[in-house]
């Protein structure tokens, strides 16, 4: 189970109060994190990445453990504190305006 | 605005406010005297635009966007009690190709947000969504899926379209009761267009405007159309509020007057017409196209009761000194109770109501953000 922090913006979308956990299908990568988020909560679907063209928004941003993920490839491993629960994936909206 | 309901019973109204933080819902009796206020719902989000369908007013559509996040459509089947997403997938139809960019270069074509939600006249499922890069969407099922016209976008001119300073959006979608297969759109800065095949081909309807920054007094496209505005009952009468100046045509589009007469300055972005009187017409007019505010800061609204060229200031309970703030041209509606009530809302976070077509104002709420868009249900 991966603990997964939204921005206020989302968890207002998708209808969730603090952290939410889901369950990748198979290894945990940013990709099957994000494919996980999306089918447990479909208004989260465009949000973090193009309907389209599956490329994260330019202004989400990605990380865990202190490291930037946002430019990693989809299929990267999540590293193994997340893996494990111990430490959650951030999802950041740039900060920015208003 | 809705069907006012047979006389002696009461009547209530519901003005949806979109705001720079979420949305809002206004309700009152017909006195239009006492308001519970209701929200934010989609706290922090902006809300460009939430209407209600005439066909079933608990049905209502929102348009949340984001420019982290993106897109969302909300609909409620309550009255806006409570809401669920239903669809943010607005896909241009084939290649996009490109518009024209502010500096006259090529631009590709990027879905950026919902301006503006028309639901249909009818039919509580169908509604059309105005957005930016202009386009026009239609969703025949509530929302959850979307579907371009793309015969607007495909018009021969669209490679020449180019954004105002507020982006290329298309945020009119005026549909005519009369004649189901007729829609009149408009596109800052492209113009204003008609469709008699239910939107599948499309014409420009610009000839009679005039812009000071197109040197061609013929152009087909490339005006700043704010706002256009038109009463059921004479669905060939429209009024424009353009960049500058106001317009009329009475042949559905085919060619425009200037009715700006009297006004202290014919730039605005809101113009509306009186729920019960065709000829009775509203602007706010604001400084210039650099000064987003009233002269002087006194803030009025214009009535012309010919429907345009003689106008007459109303500004009982508005403000009349050190008011800076702007009306954006979604952000005014009318009820359709007896004595036709008249809202609009302002950047300074204001809703104001008149209950007397615009003799007496008060305001509903002063501290909400931004107000983005105003409508009124009026509810038996």
């Amino acid at each position: 189970m991966i603990r997964v922090v939204l921005p206020a913006h989302l968890r207002i979308l998708a209808r969730v109060e603090g952290e939410v956990q889901v369950e990748p299908a198979g290894s945990a990568t940013i990709g099957s994190v994000l494919d996980a988020l999306e089918q447990r909560y479909p208004a989260l679907c465009g949000t973090l990445r193009d309907h389209v063209t599956r490329q994260r928004r330019p202004f989400v941003r990605f990380f865990a453990c202190q490291q930037d993920l946002s430019h990693d490839p989809p299929d990267t491993p999540l590293p193994e504190s997340v893996c494990s629960g111990a430490e959650p994936f951030l999802v950041i909206g740039a900060i920015a305006g208003g | 605005m809705g069907i006012s309901p047979p006389e002696g019973e009461v009547s209530r109204v519901r003005v949806l406010v979109g705001t720079r933080k979420g949305a809002f819902v206004l309700e009152a009796d017909g006195k239009r005297e006492k308001w519970e206020i209701n929200g934010p719902f989609f706290a922090g989000w902006e809300i460009y635009h939430i209407k209600g369908s005439p066909a079933d007013p608990n049905r209502i559509y929102a348009s949340q966007t984001s420019g982290w996040f993106g897109q969302q459509i909300e609909r409620s089947n309550d009255g806006g009690k409570t809401w669920e997403p239903v669809s943010n997938q607005f896909v241009y139809e084939g290649t996009p190709g490109t518009h024209q960019w502010y500096d006259g270069t090529p631009h590709p074509w990027e879905f950026k947000r919902v301006w503006h939600l028309e639901p249909s006249l009818t039919d509580p499922d169908s509604v059309y969504a105005g957005v930016e890069d202009a386009a026009l969407f239609h969703s025949a099922d509530g929302g959850r899926n979307w579907r371009e016209l793309s015969g607007l976008r495909n018009h021969s001119t669209g490679n020449r379209w180019q954004p105002g300073a507020g982006g290329l959006g298309l945020h009119t979608i005026l549909l005519d009761r009369g004649n189901p297969g007729r829609i009149y759109i408009a596109i800052s800065a492209a113009g204003a267009f008609r469709s008699d095949d239910t939107g599948a081909t499309w014409k420009p309807i610009n000839r009679g405007l005039r812009s000071q920054y197109i040197p061609d007094p013929n152009a087909e496209v490339g005006h700043c159309v704010h706002r256009i505005a038109m009463h059921q009952s004479r669905a060939d009468v429209l009024y424009m509020q353009k960049h500058w100046d106001v317009m009329r045509t009475d042949d559905a589009g085919e060619n425009w007057r200037e009715v700006s007469g009297n006004l202290p300055t014919d730039f605005g972005f809101v113009i509306d017409v009186h729920a019960h009187e065709p000829e009775t017409i509203y602007v706010v007019p604001i400084t210039s196209d650099s000064l987003h505010f009233p002269p002087e800061g006194r803030l009025a609204v214009y009535r012309s009761r010919s429907g345009g060229s003689e106008w007459e200031p109303l500004t009982r309970g508005l403000p009349q000194s050190n008011c800076y703030v702007d009306v954006l041209r979604d952000a005014m509606a009318v009820d359709s109770l007896d004595s036709c009530g008249v809202y609009f809302g302002t950047t300074g976070g204001q809703v104001y109501v008149s209950p007397d077509s615009g003799e007496n104002w008060t305001a509903i709420t002063r501290d909400l953000p931004a107000v983005l868009s105003v409508e009124v249900q009026t509810l038996p």
